[in-house]
């Protein structure tokens, strides 16, 4: 029984049974195809989490999103006062998280893709895009790069996904995306 | 050496019995149920809050009870839980003394002070950080200390327990080599102290940081560090739960491993992959490399997820050939159909064990795999997993194996037996919904740790889909039977030890099982049953496995270009 010790005190030499072979058989072959389905996906698939990143400081990031976001300002938000920002096909675009807002609004083109910066003021925050359902971890002092190609037009909601204090549940903003 | 005025001999299963471990153990696993209540109370609490047509709580008070609710279950309660099951597996199955009793005492107390010290702390409301406190968010600095204390009881528990196996070799209390379920209980105390020492790396000088010592704490750094705790401390109760399951099979079936050498390879596996995996949290963060995220995603190579698959195939495997060898030889399942499932201890073990693969396992490797993260980090399919994972794998394997230790360990019989005989499949239905529909939300967008969906005070607006709050209606409802189920278990075990009839110390009476000497089957070709039924098990688990894993390649090939 398993709550008493082996009978045979050379249990290592005891033959394994053919059920048990063919399912760790199985089992690896499974777990060898799983393993290889990600460096596939690199080097074929369209959807891989970003891995370029730079250490930098809130201020800095600050004002660069402040004065990328300047440029390309074509309105606010509704009745917020959240610059709405349309910036070029395949510029270099700049979102700040902060404690409870994503800043600004983007406004991009479908089919086109952007280089989107992504960094924290504050705490940690979830970069979730909805309802595509593209989530990401925002860490303040780390601003990171993601190459984002649009594949519909549409109003898509930005929430946050990671807590990030009382006000958590207000961390909403907007991205617009429209035809070309 | 021990005097025999210590011991005990078990009139049901022959088993000496150590006194002082066996007062151990009895604590210990009374402090683990009272925790779960606690615990149990906070999860409720908050999935009547997200269920919207009730939105029970205020939002600072979701926020603390979503804290307390995380440490309460997935710490306390299950690591004291282990606690008792350490001292089982070494002092009680080899028939030993424990080592230090008065250490295993001063671990104990240091796990309580703690625990109630951070559930004070965080029920004080200053320290709403979530079970994963991440800096720069602060909590109080008791919040850390009480973990750090409960971290320290903990590990020397461990030693306890290593000291007993010790003293068990010394004086030749066994033979051969250690039980297989002593076996797993060493992998799940050698992951225990990898976690409690990656736990004292990251909180103590997140402590220090707390009092104003350290000026800065990398949140990468700590999100890397933490999780080396956090989720090697899930694979401590994969590593038990899975030594229960073999425990129950063989005390209700006189089951034993289909091949020793198979079984134990599985759990060495555990102890040499299960601790990567910390990065399943980190696949979608900045600043780490893809080569890293995929090597620690997949436990290299999936060695740890081969390990359960195995175990998923020899636990019901030896019930099988335990069943077959006693005549139920009908077809593929009569070993099945004809199983004691009155039984609490095995209907809790076996739905256990079918629900940690379908529900917990599956899920957790493709939400493990590095691109598929993508479309679920954070969302509320997270909860889902790991509810498949912890409760219905870890805390029902639990549940089943008190179902055995309240006559063994407590003498009593158990009160209101209907009421035991019901509840595994009440808490099995409403932790399958709790966590089926955390899932369905979380595919479809709804964030995890989230108050209000519908954003009613937010400065814009976003609309979710009537679906995900059907789906968080229905985990309400899940949630109130699963709360119903756990309730029942409190109402069955402090029933029974407050009110049980204690049970005679009869002259020792035959052991149930067959005694190790005239065991159910033989080793060698010859007599080695074949496992036909579990075999086909098996593999509708892996058709599962693997239409679900190419339907989630499906979804995320849909989404949005991003690299």
């Amino acid at each position: 029984m398993a709550i008493s010790p082996p009978e045979q005190r050379i249990w290592w030499n005891e033959p394994i049974g053919r059920n048990e072979v063919l399912w760790i058989g199985i089992g690896l072959i499974w777990c060898i195809i799983m393993f290889f389905m990600m460096p596939y996906w690199h080097l074929e698939g369209q959807q891989n989490p970003p891995t370029e990143g730079y250490r930098i400081s809130s201020d800095d990031y600050a004002t660069k999103a402040e004065a990328a976001a300047a440029e390309y300002t074509v309105g606010t938000w509704g009745e917020t006062d959240v610059p709405v920002v349309s910036p070029p096909p395949g510029s270099d675009i700049y979102m700040i998280a902060r404690l409870w807002e994503w800043w600004p609004v983007f406004e991009l083109q479908k089919g086109e893709t952007y280089r989107l910066h992504l960094a924290s003021l504050d705490w940690l925050h979830g970069f979730s895009l909805q309802p595509v359902n593209l989530n990401l971890q925002i860490h303040p002092g780390y601003e990171m790069v993601a190459t984002i190609t649009p594949t519909e037009t549409g109003e898509f909601g930005i929430v946050c996904n990671e807590f990030c204090g009382i006000g958590h549940h207000l961390m909403l903003g907007k991205m617009i995306v429209v035809e070309k | 050496m021990a005097n025999d005025t210590q011991f005990r001999t078990c009139p049901d299963t022959g088993l000496k019995i150590h006194l002082p471990a066996e007062k151990l153990i009895k604590t210990n696993a009374v402090v683990a149920v009272v925790f779960l209540l606690v615990g149990g109370l906070f999860g409720l609490s908050v999935a009547l809050t997200r269920w919207p047509a009730v939105h029970f709580l205020p939002a600072d008070w979701f926020y603390l009870a979503l804290t307390a609710h995380g440490l309460d279950v997935l710490l306390v309660w299950i690591i004291f839980f282990e606690m008792a099951i350490l001292y089982f597996a070494s002092a009680i199955l080899l028939g030993c003394r424990l080592a230090a009793p008065k250490l295993a005492w001063v671990g104990f107390w240091l796990m309580l002070v703690g625990a109630v010290m951070t559930n004070v702390v965080v029920l004080m409301g200053e320290s709403s950080v979530m079970f994963t406190s991440y800096v720069p968010m602060q909590a109080d600095p008791l919040f850390y200390l009480g973990i750090i204390l409960f971290a320290v009881g903990a590990l020397l528990c461990c030693c306890c327990f290593f000291g007993t196996l010790v003293i068990a070799k010394n004086e030749k209390t066994y033979e051969g080599s250690v039980p297989l379920v002593t076996f797993g209980a060493i992998t799940a105390a050698i992951i225990a102290v990898f976690t409690i020492a990656s736990g004292a790396i990251i909180l103590i000088p997140t402590l220090m940081w707390s009092v104003g010592l350290v000026s800065y704490i990398d949140p990468l750094m700590y999100k890397v560090v933490w999780w080396a705790m956090g989720h090697s401390s899930q694979q401590i109760n994969v590593s038990a739960h899975v030594a229960v399951w073999y425990l129950i099979a063989a005390v209700i079936f006189g089951a034993k491993p289909l091949s020793e050498k198979v079984s134990r390879t599985a759990f060495l596996l555990y102890i040499l992959f299960l601790q990567l995996g910390s990065v399943h949290h980190l696949l979608v963060e900045p600043g780490l490399s893809s080569e890293y995220k995929i090597f620690n995603t997949s436990y290299a190579m999936y060695l740890a997820v081969l390990a359960s698959m195995i175990h998923g195939l020899t636990v019901p495997g030896s019930i099988e050939a335990a069943q077959r060898e006693k005549g139920f030889n009908k077809g593929l399942f009569e070993w099945l159909r004809k199983a004691p499932w009155g039984n609490p201890a095995f209907s809790g073990m076996f739905l256990s064990l079918v629900m940690f693969g379908f529900l917990g396992g599956i899920t957790g490797v493709i939400l493990g795999t590095e691109q598929i993260n993508l479309i679920m980090h954070n969302t509320l399919y997270v909860p889902g997993h790991f509810h498949g994972t912890v409760v219905a794998g870890t805390t029902l394997a639990f549940m089943a194996v008190t179902y055995l230790l309240v006559p063994l360990i407590f003498r009593k019989e158990i009160l209101f037996p209907k009421m035991a005989q019901w509840q595994p499949y009440v808490f099995a239905i409403g932790v399958t919904g709790l966590s089926v529909f955390m899932m369905g939300a979380g595919t479809l967008g709804v964030p995890r740790r989230h108050w209000d969906i519908t954003f009613t005070d937010a400065a814009m607006s976003f609309d979710f889909p009537g679906a995900a709050y059907l789906m968080l209606g229905l985990n309400g409802v899940s949630a109130v039977v699963a709360s119903l189920g756990g309730a029942m278990f409190i109402i069955v075990v402090v029933g029974s030890l407050l009110f049980g009839k204690t049970k005679g110390e009869a002259a020792p009476a035959p052991a149930a099982e067959a005694p190790p000497t005239t065991a159910a089957a033989q080793y060698g070709s010859a007599a080695h049953l074949e496992v036909p039924g579990t075999f086909a098990l098996a593999m509708v688990f892996l058709v599962s496995f693997v239409l679900y894993y190419f339907v989630n390649w499906k979804y995320l090939a849909e989404t949005w270009g991003l690299s």
